[in-house]
């Protein structure tokens, strides 16, 4: 085996993957969120469309977005990997345990976490990725354009109509709960993710360790989820005017 | 005191083992844990019953062969202590004690709560040394190390071995016992000299043994005994990646 095969099958190498895919992840998290407050704008879904359209056409964000799909790919599958791994090397498990005591929760559950994260990115390509990409919009059983995804014209120039299919998906209270849970396991598995990620690089001092645990917990942990968390909170309570 | 146990018992390791109630009374709270244990041994030997095999040398927190997993945890409730430093009045008159073996595939029971840790031997043996003849000790201040490296060094040496950390763990992971053992060498210029060689064997030696990844719980330090440091960890994580990285090996 060549020194890569060698490190990247080694316990250590493994993680530095599970490591790199996910800081990047984390990364793209930032993109996503900026990106998406363009949904609290109140012009009708104007800049959320533009700036839509500008994902869907930059070639440099394009050709980003297919290392991001391969990114949430190999840390999934490196991780059932691992998992299996480390599950096989206690063949015996103990009769009485008390993990409470010496770790946290999310530290020894983020396989669970995880689980929940993709089965959320499924479905939220699903609703948002493939319809803009491919369309017809079919949500719920119900069709709501027939050919392909509405279009909205801006200065002249027709583009498709994403903000009427968000606001279309959020009117339903089921789905909104659905991605209400979904970020609160999100936050739960970047509370340990984000600083695991760079202890397994081997990224630890007293210099920056601290300001690495405040983002993980704050940042990653709370703020970005809680945000992303709101959008569909938010355009629910517009849609049915609730509270705008 | 009134102490109920539940110990596991098991023949060898071809034979499977079970859980086995015990009653024992006027345990002293000044007992320690292994104290009691050989009162229920004495016992046993009277009634004409196998005493229980467990681990034991010391009795004083150093040479880390003592391994019972009491009560959920390895070494018992306390921190920082081995279990032959842990004392009956950690419990209640009326507690019952759960007592299992360390559990790991790389463990395998000998006898009841006896395992066998050879493993941890093959993983120092593959480079968990400075291989030059380093004579006599050298005179003092002819090679110069400033403090807070003597004290990584130190508490990075102060691992007993004990597999605490693997039976603490979640994936049964040895990687506080690799850091610990390539960290204490790696910081000084003695060890320093066979860094990338040692993270790389050891690292190695520790996957073919069959112990877990790190998934950064904290567990195992936690549950040391001398409490050594995850920074430790992350220092073979750089050790290891950087002699993957730029070492010469193979």
């Amino acid at each position: 085996m060549s020194w890569v095969t060698t490190t990247l099958s080694s316990s250590l190498g493994r993680k530095v993957v599970m490591s790199l895919t996910g800081l990047f992840l984390c990364s793209f998290l930032i993109v996503h969120l900026v990106g998406n407050l363009q949904l609290f704008k109140g012009d009708e879904g104007q800049s959320f469309n533009e700036y839509s359209y500008f994902m869907t056409h930059n070639p440099v964000i394009k050709t980003i977005s297919y290392l991001l799909y391969t990114s949430i790919i190999v840390h999934a599958v490196m991780a059932l990997v691992l998992t299996r791994h480390n599950q096989a090397s206690r063949p015996v498990k103990y009769a009485y345990q008390k993990p409470e005591a010496n770790s946290h929760w999310t530290s020894r559950n983020m396989g669970i976490l995880g689980t929940i994260i993709l089965i959320f990115i499924v479905i939220h390509m699903r609703t948002f990725w493939y319809t803009m990409h491919f369309g017809p919009v079919v949500l719920n059983g119900e069709t709501v354009t027939a050919g392909s995804i509405p279009e909205v014209t801006y200065d002249g120039e027709p583009i498709k109509n994403l903000y009427a299919v968000t606001t279309f998906a959020f009117s339903y209270l089921w789905y909104v709960v659905l991605y209400v849970v979904s970020m609160v396991a999100l936050s739960f598995h970047l509370v340990h993710g984000f600083q695991s990620g760079f202890q397994t690089l081997g990224l630890r001092h007293k210099k920056y360790s601290p300001l690495i645990e405040f983002l993980g917990t704050y940042g990653f942990g709370v703020v970005i989820p809680a945000l992303f968390a709101a959008m569909p909170v938010f355009i629910y309570l517009k849609v049915h005017h609730i509270l705008f | 005191m009134n102490i109920a146990l539940k110990v596991w018992r098991q023949k060898n390791s071809q034979t499977p083992g079970k859980m086995v109630d015990y009653k024992l009374s006027d345990v002293s709270p000044d007992m320690s844990f292994l104290e009691m244990f050989d009162v229920l041994n004495e016992e046993l030997s009277h009634k004409g019953e196998e005493p229980v095999a467990f681990d034991h040398d010391c009795r004083e927190g150093i040479c880390g062969m003592c391994s019972m997993y009491i009560n959920g945890r390895p070494h018992g409730p306390e921190t920082g202590t081995t279990t032959c430093q842990l004392h009956m009045r950690s419990f209640n008159d009326g507690d019952t004690i759960v007592v299992e073996p360390w559990r790991a595939r790389a463990f395998p029971v000998i006898k009841d709560l006896v395992v066998d840790r050879e493993a941890f031997d093959r993983i120092i043996q593959a480079g968990g040394y400075v291989s030059v003849n380093t004579g006599s000790a050298p005179d003092a201040n002819d090679i110069l190390i400033p403090r807070e490296i003597a004290d990584e060094a130190m508490d990075a040496a102060q691992c007993i071995g004990c597999g605490a950390c693997v039976a603490a763990c979640k994936n049964a992971s040895a990687m506080l016992f690799t850091a610990a053992k390539i960290s204490q060498l790696a910081v000084l210029p003695q060890g320093h000299a066979e860094h990338q060689l040692r993270a790389e064997r050891m690292v190695a030696q520790m996957d073919a043994e069959g112990f877990g990844a790190c998934s950064f719980t904290g567990a195992c330090s936690v549950e040391c005994p001398k409490s050594i440091s995850l920074d430790h960890i992350a220092r073979l994580n750089r050790e290891y990646l950087g002699a993957k990285l730029a070492s010469n090996n193979a």
